[in-house]
C-alpha cells in the first residue's frame, strides 16, 4: 500500500518478518573476531534503519553512561561516615549507606538484636520458596507454616526463652516489609480460595456475596483500604478494645490481597476441564471432597506463577504503609534523610532501597518463570 | 424400591440452608460492626452524615483547574481533588501508552542493542514500588533543580526550576475559538469521509487513503482557521519578577513528580502487554497474508493489529485502572488529588467514615464503569470457536 | 511437457545462519505440470516451496516464476504473489474474519475488486470446495478439513496460475484428508500448475506428472511417478519409500 504508512509500523513488520533471526541472535563464543564481526553485522547493522537505531542507542549510552559511572563509581565516596567528604568529592555518597544501612534495613529494632529479624527473614523466605514447589504440597505444609509463624513471631517479639522483648512499634525496614507481604499472601490464600469457590458456586446468594467483595476491593485503591484500616477499624471494635497500627495495616493488606488472589485462583479453576468435575461427581464425591481432592490440587498448580506475581505486587505495595506511618523499607530510606547533613544524598538512599526491592522482585519473577517452565514440562507428559 | 430421604438431605433444601447460614453470618457480623461503630461515634460525639460537605472548607488547594477559594465548601474542595485526579490520570495514561508502545516494540526489535536497552528499562522500572518512583522524582525535582532565579531555560520561554515548570500559553483570542470549531468540523468530516470511502471501495473497488486525508484535515483545518483569524501569536510569557515568576502557565513539582512516576512505572507494564500482544499473532498469519499478495502495511492493518488489539486491550484497560488507582499515592507527595483532599477533610472534620466511603465510591464507580465497557468489548470481539 | 517452464529454480542455495538448507536445487516446472515433492522431515521441502513465493529469501542461484526473476524488488514480489496461491499445513485462516471475509480480503485490497463482485467470486469458489453454507461462520467454528478447503478457496480467489501446497493434509484426521484431496484432484484436472509437498502417495500416483525426492537439502531424484515408485534409482529413495509405504 502506501509508503508512509509502511514506514511507521516498520519495526513491527520487521519483527513479524524475522522472529527467527532474533532467536538465533546469541553471539557464538569461542569463534574469535570473525564470528564476533559477523554477529555484529547481523544484529546491529543488518540494514540502514537498523544501523540508525544502533547509532541512536549508542549515542544515548554515550550521553548517559559516562556521567553515571563517573558519579556512581569514579567520584563516589564509599566510607568515612562524613557527609562533608562526600560534598567535597562531588560524586555519589555511598558513605550514607555505610552509615545508615542498619537503620534502613532494620528500622528502630534494637541494634544488638538485628540477628533476630535476619534469621526470621531467612526462615520466611525458605518457607515461601518451599511452598511454591508442588513437591512439598501436602497437609503438612499448613503445619510447617504454623511453626514458621510461631518461630518468626518469637524471634521478632521475643520476651521468653531468653530473648528480650521488642514491641512491634520498633519493627521496621526490610523485615517489616517482608512480614507484611508474606503474611499478606499466606493468610489471604485460604480466604481467596473460599472467595474463588464462592464466585463459581451454584448458590446465587453466596456467589453474589463473593462477587461483590472481590469487585469492590479490586475497584478501590490500596491507599483507601489502608486509610479505612487505620481510621475506621478502631471504630468497628467494641469500646475499650484497641488494636495496634501494624495489625490494622496487616489486616487491610490481607483483605486487599485476598480479592486479587481470588481472581488468580478462579482462573485456575476455570482452566480445569469440565470432565474432571464430572468424573469427580460420577465417583460420588461430595462438594468439598471433589474440590479438595480433585479440582484444587490441579487448579492451584496452574496458578502458582500468578500467585508469585501477586506476591511481587504485594511486596511492592507494602511500601504504601508509609502513608499511615509504619516504618517499612521505603519509609526508613526516606527517614534516614531527615538527618540534616545527609539530606542532599536522597538519590543514594532511594537507589539503595530500590536495589533491595529490585533484587527481591527480580529474583521472584525469575523463580516464577522457572516454576512455570517446570510445571509445564510436568503436565505435558 | 423407592425410599423418601429425610428433608434435610434434599439437595435443594440444603442449598437454601447454606445460603441462609452464610448470609446470616455476614449480616450478624455487619450488625456487630455497625453497632460498635455507632456506639463509638456516640461516645466521641461525632455526628454521622454528609452534612459537613456544605460547610466552609477553610484550607487552600495548591493547584486547581476549577475556581476554588478556602471559603468554598468541602464539596467544592473534593470536586477540585477529583478534577486533579482525572487530569493526572488522563495525561499519565496518554504518556504511558505512548512510551509503553515504543518500548514494547523495541523489545521485539531485531536490533540486539535496542532490544536489550528496552529490557533493562522494563525490568528496572517495574521491579520497584511505584511509590519509590514518586518519592525519587519528587526529591530530584525539589532538591536537584535550581531555584526560580537560576531556572533552567532549555527552550525560549520555558523555565524549569524547583517550583515546577513554567511555560507560555497563547493569549486567548477569537481565532482560537475558530480553531476549536475547525477541529470539530475536521473530525466530523473525516468520519463522513471514512464512511464514503468504505462504500466507494465496496462499489468500485478503489480504496481511498483515508488515514492520510483525515490527518491532513484534522491538522490543516485548524491551521487554516488560525491563519484566517489573523494568525495571532501573542503569548502569555512567564517572567521572573523578584523571587518568582509571573505570567505563563505552571505545572507544579508535585504534578510533574506524580506524572513521571506513574508514567514510567505503568509504561513498563504496558510495554510487556504490547509485546505479548504482538507475539500472540502467529507467524503463520503474516505468512498467509503475504502469500495472498497483501503489502506489509496492509498485513499490519488488516491482519495483525485487529488480532493483537484483542489480546492487548483487556490488560491494557486494567493497567489504565491501575494507573488511576495509583494516582491516589499523590497524598504521599502532596499533590491535591481526591484522596489527598479527602484526607485533609477527614482530619479537619473527623468524618472518617464518610470521607473514606466517598473516595471508595468514586473509584468504584470508575472501575465498575470501565469493567462494564470491558465486558461489552470482550463480547463484541470474542473469537468465535467451537 | 516442460517446453517453457513457469517455475525455474537454477542452482538455488540457502543458508540459515551457518546451516546449509538448500544445496544447488535445480527444478523446472512447465505450465500445467503437477510436481509432488517428498522426503524425510527437515530435508528442506517447505523451504523450497516457500522460496518460490519469497516467504524465504534464497542467497545464491536464480528463481524465475512466469518470466519474472525473484529479487528483493518489492514489485516483482508483489506480482509473483498475485500469480501464486499457497496453502499451508496449518491452514492459517484469519480467525478474526468470517469465511467469506477471509476469501474477499485479498481481492478487495490487492486486486481492488468491488465488494459485490468479490463476494460472488468467493461464493463460487466456496461452492467448488463444497462448503457454501459455511460462508458466514468464523474459522474457529469449522472442522479441520473444512478449514483447509476454505484456505484452498481463499488462494483460488486471486485466480492464480500456480498453486503451492505445503503438506495440506498432514494436520488432518484421516476422514478429512479425503475431502481435501478430492478438491485438489479436481483442481489438477482443470490444468492448474501445482507444486505439492505431500506424503499422500495415492494422490501422487494419480495426479503427479513428476515426483521429486529430497534429502538433506538436495534433490536426490526426479522422475515420473511410474518410474519413481516402480524402480527408484537411488538407494536413499528406496529406503524412504519402503518406510512410508511399508508400515
Ligand atoms: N527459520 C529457520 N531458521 C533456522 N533453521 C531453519 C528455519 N526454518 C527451517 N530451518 C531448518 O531447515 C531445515 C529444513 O526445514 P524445512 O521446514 O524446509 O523441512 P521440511 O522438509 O519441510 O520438513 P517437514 O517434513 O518436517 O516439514 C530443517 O533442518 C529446519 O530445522
Ligand atoms: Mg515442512
Amino acid at each position: 500500500m502506501s509508503a508512509p504508512i509502511e514506514q511507521s509500523p516498520g519495526e513491527i513488520a520487521a519483527h513479524v518478518e524475522e522472529p527467527m533471526r532474533a532467536t538465533l541472535a546469541a553471539p557464538r563464543r569461542g569463534r574469535g573476531a570473525a564470528a564476533l564481526l559477523g554477529w555484529t553485522r547481523r544484529n546491529l547493522f543488518s540494514s540502514v534503519p537498523n544501523t540508525i537505531l544502533t547509532l541512536v542507542a549508542l549515542a544515548l549510552l554515550v550521553w548517559f553512561l559516562p556521567p553515571l559511572i563517573n558519579w556512581a563509581l569514579v567520584k563516589a565516596t564509599w566510607t568515612g561516615g562524613d557527609p562533608k567528604l562526600c560534598r567535597e568529592a562531588g560524586g555519589a555518597c555511598w558513605a550514607l549507606i555505610e552509615t545508615k544501612h542498619r537503620f534502613i534495613l532494620f528500622g528502630l529494632y534494637p541494634h544488638d538484636q538485628h540477628w533476630r529479624p535476619l534469621v526470621a527473614m531467612a526462615i520466611f523466605l525458605s518457607a515461601i520458596a518451599a511452598s511454591c514447589d508442588p513437591r512439598f504440597w501436602n497437609w503438612r505444609l499448613a503445619g510447617i507454616w504454623a511453626v514458621v509463624l510461631a518461630v518468626g513471631g518469637w524471634l521478632m517479639w521475643g520476651g521468653f526463652l531468653g530473648l528480650a522483648y521488642v514491641e512491634n512499634a520498633r519493627w521496621g525496614g526490610l523485615p517489616l516489609t517482608l512480614i507484611l507481604a508474606t503474611l499478606g499472601i499466606v493468610l489471604a490464600f485460604p480466604l481467596s480460595i473460599l472467595l474463588a469457590l464462592g464466585r463459581r458456586s451454584d448458590l446465587p446468594a453466596i456467589r453474589a456475596v463473593c462477587v461483590g467483595y472481590i469487585e469492590i476491593v479490586r475497584g478501590v485503591p490500596l491507599v483507601s483500604v489502608l486509610f479505612m484500616a487505620s481510621i475506621m477499624f478502631p471504630l468497628f471494635l467494641p469500646e475499650g478494645l484497641t488494636i495496634d497500627k501494624l495489625l490494622r495495616a496487616q489486616v487491610g493488606i490481607i483483605l486487599f490481597t485476598a480479592a486479587y488472589l481470588a481472581e488468580a485462583v478462579r482462573g485456575g479453576l476455570a482452566a480445569i476441564p469440565k470432565g474432571q468435575y464430572e468424573a469427580a461427581d460420577a465417583m460420588g464425591l461430595g462438594y468439598w471432597q471433589k474440590m479438595g481432592l480433585v479440582i484444587l490440587p490441579q487448579a492451584l498448580r496452574l496458578v502458582i506463577p500468578p500467585i508469585v506475581n501477586q506476591f511481587i505486587s504485594c511486596f511492592k505495595d507494602t511500601s504504601l504503609v508509609i502513608i499511615i506511618g509504619l516504618y517499612d523499607l521505603l519509609t526508613t530510606a526516606k527517614t534516614a534523610l531527615t538527618d540534616p547533613p545527609w539530606r542532599p544524598f536522597y538519590v543514594e538512599s532511594y537507589v539503595f532501597a530500590g536495589l533491595v526491592y529490585f533484587g527481591f522482585c527480580f529474583f521472584m519473577s525469575r523463580y516464577s518463570q522457572y516454576l512455570e517452565r517446570r510445571l509445564n514440562a510436568g503436565t505435558r507428559r | 424400591m423407592v425410599t423418601k430421604g429425610a428433608w434435610w438431605n434434599d439437595a435443594g433444601v440444603r442449598a437454601v440452608l447454606y445460603q441462609i447460614v452464610v448470609l446470616g453470618a455476614i449480616l450478624l457480623l455487619g450488625w456487630y460492626l455497625v453497632s460498635n461503630t455507632l456506639a463509638n461515634l456516640a461516645a466521641r460525639n461525632i455526628a454521622t452524615g454528609f452534612g459537613f460537605l456544605g460547610r466552609e472548607a477553610g484550607f487552600a488547594i495548591g493547584e486547581s483547574p476549577l475556581a476554588y477559594a478556602p471559603t468554598d465548601s468541602y464539596a467544592r474542595a473534593i470536586l477540585v481533588g477529583l478534577a486533579n485526579t482525572v487530569i493526572v490520570a488522563l495525561v499519565g495514561i496518554a504518556f504511558a501508552t505512548l512510551i509503553g508502545l515504543v518500548i514494547g516494540i523495541a523489545r521485539l526489535s531485531s536490533n540486539w542493542l535496542v532490544a536489550r536497552l528496552a529490557t533493562v528499562y522494563v525490568e528496572s522500572a517495574r521491579n520497584v514500588p511505584v511509590l519509590l518512583h514518586l518519592l525519587f522524582w519528587y526529591a530530584l525535582i525539589t532538591e536537584a533543580l535550581p531555584g526560580p532565579r537560576q531556572a533552567l531555560n532549555p527552550i525560549a520561554n520555558v523555565f524549569i526550576s524547583n517550583r515546577g515548570i513554567k511555560f507560555p500559553l497563547p493569549v486567548w483570542e477569537a481565532a482560537h475559538g475558530w480553531m476549536a470549531a475547525a477541529l470539530v468540523v475536521a473530525v466530523a468530516a473525516t468520519l463522513v469521509l471514512a464512511r464514503w470511502a468504505r462504500t466507494r471501495q465496496a462499489e468500485t473497488g478503489q480504496p481511498f487513503p483515508i488515514i492520510r486525508v483525515g490527518l491532513a484535515l484534522i491538522l490543516g483545518l485548524p491551521l487554516l482557521a488560525w491563519l484566517a483569524g489573523g494568525a495571532p501569536t501573542a503569548l502569555d510569557r512567564p517572567e521572573l519578577k523578584g523571587f518568582n515568576f509571573t505570567g505563563g502557565h505552571t505545572v507544579s513539582p508535585e504534578f510533574v513528580a506524580l506524572l513521571l512516576g506513574l508514567t514510567l512505572y505503568t509504561a513498563a507494564f504496558i510495554a510487556e502487554i504490547v509485546r505479548s500482544g504482538i507475539l500472540a499473532v502467529s507467524r503463520g498469519q503474516t505468512e498467509a497474508a503475504l502469500a495472498l499478495g497483501l503489502s506489509r502495511g496492509q498485513v499490519l492493518r488488516l491482519v495483525i493489529l485487529p488480532q493483537a488489539l484483542r489480546v492487548i486491550i483487556p490488560p491494557l484497560t486494567s493497567q489504565y485502572l491501575n494507573l488511576t488507582k495509583n494516582s491516589s499515592l499523590a497524598v504521599a507527595i502532596g499533590y491535591p488529588d481526591l484522596v489527598s483532599v479527602a484526607n485533609t477533610t477527614i482530619n479537619q472534620t473527623g468524618q472518617a467514615i464518610e470521607g473514606v466511603a466517598l473516595v471508595m465510591a468514586v473509584y468504584l464507580a470508575v472501575s465498575l464503569g470501565i469493567a462494564a465497557f470491558m465486558n461489552w468489548y470482550d463480547k463484541k470481539t470474542a473469537l468465535v470457536s467451537r | 511437457m516442460a517446453n517453457d517452464p513457469v517455475i525455474l529454480l537454477d542452482k538455488v542455495n540457502k543458508w540459515y545462519g551457518e546451516f546449509h538448507v538448500l544445496k544447488d536445487i535445480d527444478l523446472a516446472v512447465g505450465k500445467g505440470e503437477k510436481v509432488v515433492i517428498c522426503g524425510p522431515s527437515g530435508s528442506g521441502k517447505s523451504t523450497v516451496i516457500r522460496c518460490i513465493n519469497r516467504l524465504e529469501e534464497h542467497q545464491r542461484g536464480r528463481i524465475v516464476v512466469d518470466g519474472v526473476e525473484l529479487t528483493s524488488d518489492i514489485r516483482s514480489i508483489d506480482a509473483i504473489r498475485r500469480k501464486v496461491g499457497m496453502v499451508f499445513q496449518s491452514f492459517n485462516l484469519f480467525p478474526h474474519l468470517t469465511v467469506i471475509e477471509n476469501l474477499t480480503l485479498a481481492p478487495l485490497w490487492v486486486k481492488k475488486t468491488p465488494l459485490k463482485q468479490a463476494q460472488e467470486t468467493a461464493m463460487r469458489y466456496l461452492e467448488r470446495v463444497k462448503i457454501p453454507e459455511q460462508a458466514h461462520k468464523y474459522p474457529g467454528q469449522l472442522s479441520g478439513g473444512q478449514q483447509q478447503r476454505v484456505a484452498i478457496a481463499r488462494a483460488l480467489c486471486l485466480k492464480p496460475d500456480i498453486m503451492l501446497f505445503d503438506e495440506p493434509t498432514s494436520a488432518l484426521d484421516p476422514e478429512m484428508i479425503k475431502e481435501v484431496l478430492d478438491v485438489m484432484v479436481e483442481l489438477a484436472g482443470e490444468g492448474m500448475t501445482m507444486v505439492c509437498v505431500t506424503h499422500e502417495m495415492g494422490f501422487a500416483r494419480t495426479v503427479a506428472d513428476s515426483m521429486v525426492f529430497m534429502a538433506e537439502g538436495v534433490i536426490v531424484e526426479k522422475a515420473p511417478p511410474k518410474e519413481f515408485f516402480a524402480a527408484p534409482k537411488s538407494e536413499r529413495t528406496r529406503q524412504f519409500l519402503s518406510q512410508i509405504i511399508g508400515h
